[in-house]
């Protein structure tokens, strides 16, 4: 009977093609989060700047946070070729993944540029820094560290959200065990096996976040 | 963003799918995405119901169950946090009927997404409870109370007020996982506007409109969280400003 519901031969066939999958969705997650935080920080440095760019950032970005990720990753596959632009699914994947996240990032990072105290603005006036130097030298490491735990946040999110990517073929995780689903006609082991591996990886992602945040919290004094 | 600038987008993304829809087929199109959407409509309207039944139980338990109570809202919440929702929604839908337990696609969705919304919540509902100040406790005991009326009648009523913006977050986030039950085989806005698509090959329109259609939705609820959030503060006196 339980050999019916879940065959162990079958389930180590198929781990090795699983990691190999699971090296993709890694890839995807870490690529992708690099872009969403640099992209983060350049929409918000946009949103606190100027009035007419700021609002249109804005705007941006409340549009990107309101619609769903799977309807902007097929905008970008289907609609980008129109316009000359072809991309490849995994390209594709990731251009929608950074744009989504990047917006959910520049929010934390306001958070955290308006969490710095005002004078500290007015002393770099007072000590004649230029704005840039102000902004990378003084600014930028106070606001940081307290927002890396809402940025893990989102890593640990942009993880799970990888997925989706099967919507357009991406061989990654759940796409690959779809199709040795429908190839072997046993969909119990892949996906449990994928559930499982999320979980996994996710537990210790937010336990490194955390580690992260506690040392992070003893350097900087308050 | 300012009600004014949430109002201004909901009225421009209307505007635009009027306009859109005077050219070509794009009238035909719209027709078949709102169809969809009634889907959508419907999947996140249930899926929110089973959010918050499913949280504030999984937040009551934890707060003031027994222990077994308390591990098993630990383990829902841990479980249904840490698992992708569209692995889960393939779960039930592909690996549950192998137990004899088959479910059409619109339970499945309904169900796996407000499982899923609901462990958020539940971490919201905690949080919510707890910021509750401690007086407020020692005033019930104080005035003989039960717990459960306390619970009831001063300690909910009060963290409510707490709980609508997340929430207002959390329902946005469940609208916008409903594209997922498109790879269920539910024709859902995104479904219809993915097969529409796979007919016609008007990419452009297509994709637009239905993109406007979920931003329509989303400042939805943003403006009437707000407006809730503005109504249930009427009345009351606290510190921070109103």
């Amino acid at each position: 009977m339980s050999a019916d519901i879940w065959s162990w031969s079958y389930t180590l066939e198929i781990l090795p093609i699983l990691a190999n999958a699971a090296i993709v969705t890694i890839e995807a997650t870490l690529i992708s989060f690099v872009i969403a935080l640099v992209l983060g920080l350049v929409l918000a440095v946009l949103r606190m700047s100027g009035a007419v760019i700021g609002w249109f950032a804005s705007a941006f970005v409340e549009l990107v946070r309101s619609t769903p990720l799977l309807i902007q990753i097929f905008f970008i596959f289907f609609v980008l070729p129109r316009f000359g632009i072809t991309l490849d699914a995994f390209t594709a994947g990731i251009i929608a993944l950074s744009l989504h996240y990047g917006c959910y990032c520049s929010e934390v990072y306001r958070a955290g540029l308006e969490a710095v105290p005002r004078g500290q603005w007015e002393a770099c006036t007072a000590l004649n820094f230029s704005s840039w130097n102000t902004f990378k030298n003084i600014i930028l490491p106070q606001a940081i560290p307290p927002i890396v735990p809402a940025l893990g946040n989102y890593l640990v999110a942009l993880f799970k959200d990888t997925p989706l990517l099967s919507a357009i073929a991406v061989a990654e995780l759940v796409q690959t065990a779809k199709n040795l689903g429908s190839e072997n006609f046993r969909y119990n082991e892949p996906m449990t096996i994928v559930g499982l591996t999320f979980l996994v990886l996710s537990l210790v992602s937010a336990a490194g976040i955390r580690w992260l945040e506690q040392r992070l919290n003893r350097r900087s004094v308050r | 963003m300012g009600m004014f600038s949430l109002s201004a987008m909901l009225v421009a993304a209307l505007i635009a799918i009027a306009i859109m829809s005077l050219f070509g087929d794009n009238a035909l199109f719209m027709s078949g995405l709102l169809q969809g959407a009634w889907l959508t409509v419907q999947i996140t309207l249930l899926g929110s119901l089973l959010a918050v039944i499913m949280a504030t139980t999984a937040a009551l338990f934890r707060l003031y169950g027994a222990p077994p109570l308390r591990w098993l809202a630990v383990t829902y919440v841990e479980f249904f946090r840490g698992t992708s929702a569209l692995v889960q929604l393939f779960w039930l839908f592909f690996v549950l009927p192998l137990f004899g337990i088959s479910m059409d696609p619109f339970s499945v969705g309904v169900l796996g997404l407000g499982l899923n919304i609901g462990a958020y919540g539940a971490e919201v509902v905690r949080g919510a409870v707890q910021g509750v100040h401690r007086g407020q406790w020692e005033a019930t005991t104080a005035l003989n109370m039960t717990r459960w009326q306390a619970l009831k009648r001063i300690i909910l009523p009060q963290a409510f007020v707490a709980m609508i913006p997340p929430w207002g977050n959390l329902f946005i986030e469940l609208l916008k996982s409903t594209a997922l039950v498109s790879l269920i085989t539910m024709s859902d806005l995104t479904f219809r506007a993915k097969t529409i698509n796979d007919t016609t090959m008007q990419t452009i329109p297509i994709f637009t409109l239905a993109l406007l259609t979920y931003l329509v939705m989303s400042l939805t609820i943003t403006i009437g969280m707000r407006w809730l959030e503005r109504a249930s503060l009427r009345g009351m006196v606290r510190g921070r400003g109103r």
